[in-house]
């Protein structure tokens, strides 16, 4: 047989039907839903006589609207009618829901993992551009509209056009103090915002086989900032310990089967991808973005940079553009940029481990008193566990809000807003214009760095503080 | 769905790059849960000042692209967040068709899925129609899905490609859920041998 990488696998095993020059028919293992993308769909249903083929392969959650703080009091008339829409349809439509009272309410994209719904081998759609982030597990994950979410409610299927494949390798190590952030990042800011526009990504490499499944999730993530819709790594043994005894993933000795057949997955020897870029981990520092497009990134050693130094006329303008926005100027270092809010969180770093890296950065420490910093973890069961080891305490004490969990300011849709003008340094995934509110100013950065903005008051090169700790220890 | 088959009307060129759906509709305007009424907030704040007040330097705001039905774009067009709100509002407040050097994935889909017809043309062609667009008053383009071409009245005349099945499903407006229904058969057996 023909070798065939860990997509090809995954693809072929979910065709159900094929013709020539139509796309082809893919069964859809789990399709995750959520207040947003879905009303019209339901809608949809309901307009046709339609019902949901397998609510059994359907879950919903609420998270895009969520107060994180005070969550029961929704003040906006309209997110509540969204939240009330989805619980409305989930009954109606039998699909199981993990609503603001549920302990497994969380951001979707963190709660399917935790939960052992993500299993590697599965297709899984959501109408949700970050559903990227579940092809950590080696499953095909990726984001679609709300009309393929109604596609998907009434068949279980979806109609896709084969995407193409590109291998991601990233060689050596992270150095000491460089987050799977820093590193999708770079990998963004070296190739583009589109450079993976029409394929599917898989990340191999030394680098990504030591990261841990947490690790993997943020790179996966953030695979849509780089034009694809799916991202994916081979599961192996870090995947099978992460997934062991998870409440939906296989128990005994199903599991272990499981894990037979997950072991087959991985990309056979000789298999070709469509295209394959390389970076090395090792030349990697921790990142800050200076633009307005996650591609405009650079080391937080480094300068704003110059226009006029891009090499097309369009980059030109966009980069003069964004500088605009942010109202930086040229050569500026990238430590002398001060802020004043700081969020961490969101499906790309709102994590438990990575709370405890900003944790672990924030111990002993006091938030600027002109920033205003918050902590909102990606799922409740984040919270508890958070709490439980005590790092709510760590954060109170410096000065960080400790929320209660949602999408929140990632993409500001419910009350944790910017003001305009103001800057941000955001655990999130996107630095659009407006993005975190109207006028507001956004870089993204790793949990730790954005920990240590909170507290400098402007961005600071963590490892700086690692090495300081180091030598305390020493002394 | 409604179908596609000629369209001609006025090309409003929108000279930016990665233009993300964000900025398409903004995050406040999504919580309707109706699939009509995004025009009004079509690039809210590039449109309309904190206060409402429409921005006269914006594209869609001048007169001379009063009622203009194409978007022109450039690369990258529609990238970020899934939203269908981004087509909902494009195709509400009266865009029919699209045309940039590049896309994003879902956005580009998500049109097919909404009677938008999102055209990729070179960069230097895409450049003729900006500088066309700018030039002349009240520029008209006539888009030809049947025969994958893009016309002016000045001579111009552009072909493009579109994938032969989008392009049948476009010029008869047919509905994916019917058509993957045929399937059903096929469906059930899937899930019989997988159980």
């Amino acid at each position: 047989m023909k070798p065939r990488t860990l997509f090809e696998k995954i693809w072929d095993d979910h065709v159900i039907h094929e013709e020539p020059g139509k796309p082809s028919l893919l069964y859809i293992d789990l399709h995750l839903v959520h207040e947003v993308t879905s009303p019209q769909a339901f809608e949809g249903l309901r307009l046709a006589g339609r019902r949901v083929r397998r609510p059994d392969l359907t879950f919903a959650t609420m998270d895009h609207n969520v107060p994180t703080a005070d969550r029961f009091n929704v003040t906006d008339p309209i997110s509540r009618q969204q939240m009330e829409t989805l619980k409305a349809n989930c009954e109606e439509f039998g699909v199981p829901l993990a609503d603001l009272n549920s302990p497994d309410q969380g951001i979707v994209h963190v709660i399917g993992p935790e939960l052992g719904l993500t299993l590697p081998g599965k297709t899984i759609v959501c109408g949700d551009s970050h559903t990227s982030t579940h092809g950590a597990f080696g499953a095909l994950a990726f984001g679609i509209g709300t009309s393929e979410v109604e596609h998907v409610l009434a068949t279980q299927c979806l109609q896709q056009h084969k995407p193409k494949t590109l291998e991601v390798r990233v060689n050596g190590k992270l150095p000491f103090g460089v987050s799977a952030k820093d590193l999708i990042l770079a990998i963004i800011a070296k190739f583009g915002t589109d450079f993976a526009t029409g394929y599917v990504i898989e990340y191999t490499g030394e680098a990504i086989r030591s990261l841990t499944m947490e690790e993997r999730m943020t790179v996966c993530n953030m695979s849509i900032e780089a034009g694809a819709r799916a991202g994916l790594i081979a599961p192996d043994e870090t995947t099978f310990a992460y997934l062991k005894g998870r409440r939906y993933a296989p128990q005994g000795e199903d599991f272990l089967a499981a894990v037979e057949k997950w072991k087959q997955l991985a990309t056979d020897p000789g298999a070709v991808y469509d295209r394959t870029v390389e970076i090395d981990a090792s030349e990697i520092a921790p990142q800050v973005t200076w633009g307005t497009s996650p591609g405009m990134g650079t080391a937080v050693t480094g300068v704003v940079p110059d226009p006029d130094s891009f090499p097309t006329a369009s980059e030109q303008k966009a980069a003069r553009d964004a500088l605009a926005y942010m109202d930086l100027k040229p050569g500026t270092p990238i430590t002398e940029i001060k802020i004043d809010r700081v969020f961490i969180g969101s499906c790309t770093n709102g994590r438990i481990e990575d709370l405890r890296r900003a944790a672990q950065v924030a111990k002993g420490r006091k938030v600027a008193p002109h920033v205003h910093a918050m902590v909102v973890p990606g799922s409740q069961a984040v919270k508890e566990r958070a709490e439980q080891e005590g790092l709510h305490k760590i954060f109170l004490e410096a000065g960080f809000e400790w929320r209660d969990s949602g999408c929140s300011m990632c993409l500001a849709m419910n009350p944790d807003v910017l003001q305009p003008g103001e800057r941000c340094a955001s655990t999130s995934n996107r630095n659009f214009e407006g993005r975190q509110g109207r006028g507001g100013r956004t870089h993204l950065v790793s949990p730790e760095m954005a920990a240590a903005a909170a507290i400098a008051g402007r961005f600071v090169d963590v490892r700086e503080w690692y090495k300081e700790a180091k030598e305390e220890v020493y002394q | 769905m409604k179908p596609f088959v000629t369209h001609t009307g006025i090309a409003a060129p929108l000279n930016r790059v990665n233009v993300d759906t964000d900025a398409i509709i903004p995050k406040q305007f999504l919580k309707r849960i109706e699939r009509t009424g995004f025009g009004q907030f079509l690039f809210y704040e590039w449109r309309f000042t904190p206060e409402g007040q429409p921005i006269e330097s914006f594209v869609l705001n001048q007169p001379k692209y009063a009622g203009s039905t194409i978007l022109l774009a450039r690369n990258n067009f529609g990238c970020g967040s899934s939203r269908e709100h981004a087509p909902w509002a494009l195709d509400d407040y009266g865009f029919r068709a699209i045309i940039a050097p590049s896309f994003a994935d879902i956005f580009y889909n998500n049109c097919f899925k909404n009677g938008i017809l999102p055209i990729k043309l070179s960069e230097e062609q895409v450049d003729e129609l900006f500088t066309r667009a700018e030039t002349y008053d009240r520029y008209e383009l006539t888009i030809d899905l049947q025969a994958k071409t893009v016309r002016d009245a000045h001579g111009l005349s552009y072909s493009f490609e579109v994938d032969d099945y989008r392009r049948y499903c476009l010029l008869n407006g047919l509905d994916d859920i019917g058509i993957t229904l045929q399937l059903e058969e096929k469906i059930a057996a899937y899930e019989a041998q997988r159980r």
